[in-house]
């Protein structure tokens, strides 16, 4: 029913948020300005971080995805896991694009570049959003699964299709700055720290999240087993007592011909 | 029966439905070739901007109208339980797969051969490199039948299904339609050794759809 022990959440979340203030000192004061952007590259230390949540999130949930499907390693947990990490996922897409947003105005000029990366995450976005109204739809627990897992790899194969041929179809971003192979991290001293610091942050707040998320869609399905027990043993417990329909077919044998 | 057979034998079904049902032909191609009266409408046709946006409204055109066809092609399946003799028909399922899509593609390109002459009449296209676009149209056909086929029966007997097929296909689908409209463009120029990417694309998740179309269609099935 849990993922981690409530000792190792509670360390987790306490983790998270000390990792968050830090990240909020170094972000805001610590990193100097950006030589050229100025102040407005500090959106990069929420940016960039949020950007690689969103990509492990949907990778968690293509790899839950799998586990489940796979006959040997079923169990609803993963089901569960890919759901949480799906909605967490598409969270930090938004995020990513309304940050990149609010950086690309006084940086670009413009709200919005249709540029490969933009465009990607963007795609990414409505894939996993597609998929979560399909998670969504009231079903038997193992169809929903299911249907789901399929849908997760279907959207999980379709990125680098989507990757290429936008890559293709035009290109303007600025490179990637840490993970650019040619450039070899550009960025160095503090403001890489930074940076570092933030994927940290981050990724703690992601697992902190889906502890939670998986929490809540335990107690979700144990809330509609539930109910349907009720619901059945009050049904069962109805059909004790005589209805009006029997009571008067057994005084009157004649109505019922 | 082999594969190629019962799969023939699935599309022979749906394209015999169809052949009396007509609902292509009375139903499908008249909405599309009014998509592409109301595209006049909505860009200038004086300023040449509906030669120049061609390809890119015929695929959106098609990409719609593939929408209704699945709809359609599991409706079929929906009455006087046809899905559950389907699932005790003992056919495999990927050649169910392979059949559904079959008959999806060739009513998108029925349509596309008419959708073609509507949008070289109306606005006014003169094309280069006519086998470059058949080549180009053939294979996004065949992609866009299968991933219509798979998302088809992954929605299929869900109440929401005729809302929830558009969301999940249409950004799945985002590729093909890139793929096919630069690939269109550049047939319409002429200048086709830039096109062979596009190709590439197309082909590539054409095979992706098709290959988990046909090893997902089977548990698909049984949910339905």
């Amino acid at each position: 029913m849990i993922l981690f022990k409530p000792a190792v959440r509670r360390a987790l979340g306490w983790a998270t948020i000390v990792a968050l203030i830090a990240l909020a000192l170094f972000g805001l004061w610590g990193a100097p300005p950006d030589s050229i952007q100025g102040d407005a590259q500090r959106l990069m230390y929420l940016h960039v971080p949020t950007a690689w949540v969103a990509y492990l999130a949907f990778m968690v949930t293509a790899v839950a995805s799998a586990l489940w499907l796979w006959p040997r390693t079923r169990a609803m947990v993963w089901d569960r896991v890919a759901g949480a990490s799906a909605e967490i996922g598409v969270l930090f897409t938004a995020l990513t694009l309304i940050l990149g947003s609010l950086w690309g105005r006084p940086v670009w000029g413009v709200w919005w570049a249709w540029d490969a990366r933009l465009v990607t995450t963007a795609v990414l976005f409505f894939l996993y959003v597609g998929y979560l109204a399909l998670r969504r739809v009231p079903a038997a627990p193992d169809a929903r699964a299911k249907r789901s897992a399929i849908a997760a790899l279907i959207a999980f194969a379709d990125v680098p299709i989507v990757h290429f041929s936008v890559e293709w179809w035009r290109t303007l971003h600025q490179q990637a700055s840490v993970f650019d192979p040619s450039l070899k991290a550009n960025i160095t001293g503090v403001m890489a720290l930074t940076l570092w610091l933030g994927a940290l942050a981050f990724t703690l707040l992601y697992v902190y999240l889906l502890d939670r998320r998986y929490r809540l869609a335990a107690l979700e399905e144990n809330m509609e087993e539930h109910e349907l027990a009720t619901a059945i043993a009050e049904r069962q417990a109805g059909a004790g007592t005589p209805g009006p329909a029997t009571m008067s077919r057994s005084i009157n044998p004649e109505l019922s011909q | 029966m082999n594969l190629i057979q019962e799969a023939s034998l699935m599309a022979g079904k749906d394209l015999r439905i169809e052949a009396r049902s007509r609902v292509t032909i009375r139903q499908i191609i008249p909405f599309g070739l009014i998509t592409l009266v109301l595209f006049a409408f909505a860009l200038d046709p004086d300023r040449g901007i509906l030669a120049r946006v061609a390809p890119g409204l015929f695929w959106i055109t098609i990409l719609l109208a593939l929408l209704l066809a699945i709809s359609r092609a599991y409706s079929i399946e929906s009455a006087n339980g046809a899905s559950d003799a389907l699932r005790l028909s003992g056919l495999d399922p990927s050649a169910i797969f392979l059949g559904k899509a079959a008959a999806i593609a060739v009513e998108l390109a029925l349509l596309e051969v008419v959708l073609t002459v509507g949008v070289i009449v109306l606005f006014n296209v003169s094309v280069a490199s006519v086998g470059f676009l058949i080549l180009a149209a053939l294979v996004a056909t065949i992609g866009l039948a299968s991933i219509g086929t798979l998302y088809g029966v992954l929605a299929s007997g869900l109440r929401v299904r005729e809302t929830l097929v558009p969301v999940l296909l249409l950004p799945v689908a985002a590729p093909i339609l890139l793929g096919a409209t630069r690939a269109w463009e550049i047939g319409i120029d002429g200048s086709i050794s830039d096109g062979w990417p596009w190709i590439g694309i197309l082909f590539v998740s054409t095979l992706l759809f098709t290959a988990i179309g046909m090893l997902s269609f089977g548990s698909l099935l049984e949910e339905s």
